[in-house]
C-alpha cells in the first residue's frame, strides 16, 4: 500500500505555520480513510472474482455432463457411468439427509455445551471443557471416518436393529425407521458429522452468548427468573440470530465433508427416508469414483461439485436472510 | 452470604410452601396514614430493617456498618458521591449482589422480619416480590406486551394477562403511547419510553418494593419529570428506593434521604462507603446534622 506509507511518513515540518499543519493533518486522516475503503473494496471484489472464477471453470469442465443429461442431472437418480447415465439426485439427497441428521443431533448438543460453559459451569471447569471441545476440531476427518467405519458402524448396528423393530411399525415413525438397517448408513454419517460440527457450532454459539449484555441478564434475574428462565428469556432470544448463523456454518461444513462421509455412508445410491439405510453423498461419490473416471464421467463428477457449491451458497444466502430477519425483528423493531 | 446467627424459629423462609409476609397483609392496614406519611408521629410500617450491613467485593470492603429502616409507602433516596456504595447497598435489597461472584454480604437485611440473607431464603422468590429498575433501560428484545407480561408469566399469573399489562402500562404513564403497537418490539421505543416500560415491567407483578438505580440518568428533563410524577402516583401502593445523583430529584420526590460517602476504613487500607446520615428529606436538605451532609447537599463537596 504505497500511498498509505507515504502518508504515514510525512513528518511535521517545523517551518510550516500552525494553521497549515492543522489542515495537513486532517487531509491525511481523510486520505487514510479512503485508502482503507479502497483496500477493503478491492479485497471484497477479489473474493468475488475468485468465487466466480471457480464457479466458471468448474462449470465449464462439467459442461459435457450437464449438456448430455440436461435437467436430468438434478432430477434423475439413475447413476450408471458405464451406460453414460448421470443422474445425481440420490447423491444430493444423501448429502442433504446426512447433513440434516448432523444438525438435528449436533446443534442442540452444541448449544447445550455453550450454555453450560458460559452460564453454568464453575469457573475452573470452563476452560478445560472449552479446550476439549476445541480439540475435537483438530482431529483429521479421515480419522473420524476410520473410527466410524471400524468402531461405530459395527457396534451401532444392533442399536439400529432394535430401534427399527421397536418403532418400525408405529404409524408416524415407520417412514424413518423402516427397511433393513446397515451399520454404514445415513444415520452413521449424520452422527459422525454431528461430532465434526460440534466444535465450530459450539465455539460460535459461545461467542454470541458471551455478547448478551449484562443488563439483559439482570433484567431477567431482577424479575425473579431462575437461571433457566433467564437463559430462555434473555440469553437465547438475544443470541438467536448468531446461533442460526453458527448452525448454517455447521451445515456448510457438514455438506462439504468428504472423506469421513465417504467411508461411513455406505456407498449405495438410493433415495429413502429410512435413516438406517445406506446411501451416498455428493462429496463422497467424487472422492470414491474420481480415480476411475474419465471423459464425461469425470465431467459428471465435477458437475456434482458444482451442484454442491451451489447448494452451499444457497444455504449461506438463506442463512443470512434468516439471521437478518431475526436481528431486525428482535433488535430494531 | 450466610446469616451469622441461626434464624429464629419464627423467621419464615420465603419458599413457595412456607408462607411469608404477603402483599395483602402489608398493604391493607396502612392505606390511611399514607397521605400523612411526613408526619413524624405517624411512623409508617418498617419494610426493611438493615442491621450492620457490610459488603465486600473479594477482599475489598465496599460499604460498612450500614444501619437503616425503610418505611412502607415512602420514597427513600440514596445520595452520595460516586463509588460510595449506593448501588451496592441497593442491590442487597433484592439479592442482586448474588450475581457478582466476588460479592459477599455480612449483616442482616430484614424484610418484614425475615433475613433476606438467611440460608433458607430463595433469592428468586425475593426478586419476585422486590422489583428493580436499572440505570440503563433494559427491555427484552421482545414485543412491548411480552415485556410487561414477562413477570406475571414467571409468577404464574396467567389470568387476565391483558388487563394486567394494560394496568401496568397505565400506571407507568405509557399506555396511550403504546396501546396501538403492543405487538411491536420494545426496542423501537425511545429511551424515556423504554425506561417507563421497564418500570411497567417491574410493577406488573405488583411487587411490594421497587428499587431504582439512577432510573433517570439517561433521560432528558421531560422524561425525568414524567418518571418522577409516576413515582409519586404509585407510591401509595409501593415502597420505593431510589439511587440518584440528582440532588433536586432527591429533594423533590423522596420522603427520606440517606447520604453515603467514602472514608478511609479502620483497617486503613482503602476507602469504604459509610452511611453518614439518614433522616427525613426535609431535614436532610434544610438542617442536616452532619457537616459532610451539608457540604454535599449544598454542592460544596463533589
Ligand atoms: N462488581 C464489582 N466488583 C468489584 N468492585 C466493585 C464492584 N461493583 C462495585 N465495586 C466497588 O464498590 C464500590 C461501591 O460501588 P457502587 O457501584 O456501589 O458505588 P455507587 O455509589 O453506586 O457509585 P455510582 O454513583 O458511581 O454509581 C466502588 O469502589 C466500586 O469500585
Ligand atoms: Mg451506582
Amino acid at each position: 500500500m504505497p500511498p498509505a506509507s507515504s502518508v504515514a511518513e510525512r513528518a511535521p515540518d517545523p517551518d510550516v505555520p500552525v494553521d497549515a499543519s492543522i489542515s495537513l493533518a486532517s487531509t491525511g486522516g481523510r486520505r487514510g480513510d479512503s485508502i482503507f475503503r479502497l483496500v477493503a473494496l478491492a479485497a471484497g471484489l477479489l473474493v468475488l472474482v475468485v468465487l466466480a472464477g471457480i464457479a466458471f471453470a468448474t462449470t465449464r469442465q462439467a459442461w459435457p455432463a450437464f449438456s448430455a443429461e440436461g435437467i436430468g442431472f438434478l432430477t434423475s437418480s439413475d447413476w450408471d457411468p458405464n451406460n453414460g447415465k448421470f443422474g445425481a439426485l440420490a447423491f444430493i439427497w444423501g448429502t442433504l439427509l446426512s447433513s440434516a441428521i448432523a444438525l438435528v443431533i449436533g446443534v442442540p448438543i452444541s448449544i447445550g455445551i455453550a450454555l453450560y460453559t458460559n452460564e453454568m459451569a464453575p469457573r475452573r471447569l470452563r476452560r478445560p471443557v472449552t479446550y476439549v471441545i476445541d480439540l475435537l476440531a483438530a482431529i483429521p476427518s479421515v480419522v473420524y471416518g476410520l473410527w466410524g467405519v471400524l468402531v461405530l458402524a459395527p457396534n451401532i448396528l444392533p442399536v439400529y436393529d432394535s430401534i427399527n423393530s421397536a418403532v418400525g411399525d408405529v404409524p408416524g415413525l415407520s417412514w424413518l425407521f423402516g427397511g433393513k438397517a446397515s451399520g454404514r448408513s445415513f444415520m452413521t454419517a449424520g452422527l459422525i458429522l454431528a461430532i465434526m460440527i460440534i466444535p465450530i457450532v459450539t465455539s460460535l454459539s459461545r461467542e454470541v452468548i458471551a455478547t448478551v449484555p449484562r443488563s439483559q441478564r439482570e433484567a431477567a434475574y431482577g424479575m425473579g427468573a431462575t437461571r433457566w428462565e433467564m437463559i430462555r428469556s434473555a440469553v437465547l432470544p438475544w443470541s438467536r440470530g448468531g446461533i442460526v448463523g453458527a448452525t448454517m456454518l455447521g451445515l456448510g461444513r457438514a455438506m462439504g465433508e468428504t472423506i469421513a462421509v465417504a467411508l461411513v455412508i455406505g456407498s449405495n445410491a438410493q433415495i429413502t427416508t429410512h435413516l438406517f439405510s445406506p446411501g451416498d453423498s455428493m462429496a463422497g461419490v467424487i472422492a470414491n469414483q474420481w480415480g476411475e473416471s474419465s471423459g464425461t464421467y469425470s465431467a459428471a463428477l465435477i458437475g456434482l461439485g458444482v451442484v454442491l457449491f451451489a447448494v452451499t451458497i444457497l444455504v449461506n444466502v438463506i442463512a443470512r436472510r434468516v439471521v437478518r430477519h431475526f436481528d431486525e425483528r428482535l433488535k430494531v423493531a | 452470604m450466610t446469616a451469622e446467627t441461626p434464624p429464629e424459629p419464627e423467621d419464615l423462609p420465603m419458599t413457595a410452601d412456607a408462607p411469608s409476609p404477603t402483599l395483602d397483609e402489608t398493604v391493607g392496614d396502612h392505606h390511611a396514614p399514607v397521605p400523612e406519611a411526613h408526619e413524624p408521629h405517624l411512623e409508617p410500617k418498617v419494610v426493611f430493617d438493615v442491621q450492620d450491613l457490610n459488603v465486600f467485593y473479594g477482599a475489598f470492603k465496599a460499604v460498612r456498618d450500614v444501619n437503616l429502616n425503610i418505611h412502607q409507602h415512602e420514597i427513600t433516596a440514596f445520595i452520595g458521591p460516586s463509588g460510595c456504595g449506593k448501588s451496592t447497598v441497593l442491590r442487597c435489597f433484592d439479592r442482586m449482589n448474588d450475581l457478582i461472584e466476588s460479592a459477599r454480604v455480612e449483616g442482616k437485611v430484614l424484610y418484614h422480619g425475615v433475613d433476606l440473607y438467611d440460608a433458607r431464603v430463595d433469592p428468586v422468590e425475593v426478586r419476585k416480590r422486590i422489583g428493580m429498575v436499572f440505570q440503563k433501560p433494559n427491555p427484552f428484545p421482545k414485543s412491548i406486551y411480552d415485556n410487561i407480561a414477562f413477570g406475571p408469566r414467571l409468577a404464574g399469573m396467567k389470568d387476565d394477562l391483558d388487563d394486567r399489562v394494560e394496568k401496568a402500562l397505565r400506571q407507568a404513564a405509557l399506555w396511550d403511547e403504546v396501546k396501538d403497537r403492543l405487538k411491536k418490539s420494545a426496542m423501537g421505543l425511545s429511551g424515556g419510553q423504554q425506561q417507563r416500560l421497564c418500570i411497567a415491567r417491574a410493577i406488573a407483578v405488583e411487587p411490594e418494593v421497587v428499587l431504582m438505580d439512577e432510573p433517570c440518568s439517561a433521560l432528558d428533563p421531560i422524561a425525568t419529570a414524567r418518571i418522577e410524577d409516576l413515582m409519586q402516583e404509585i407510591k401509595s401502593e409501593y415502597t420505593i428506593l431510589i439511587v440518584t445523583h440528582n440532588m433536586q430529584q432527591a429533594a423533590r420526590v423522596s420522603d427520606r434521604t440517606a447520604f453515603f460517602t467514602t472514608e478511609v476504613n479502620p483497617e486503613g487500607d482503602h476507602r469504604t462507603g459509610v452511611l453518614v446520615e439518614y433522616d427525613s428529606t426535609d431535614k436532610m436538605f434544610s438542617a442536616p446534622s452532619d457537616e459532610r451532609t451539608e457540604n454535599y447537599v449544598t454542592g460544596r463537596f463533589g
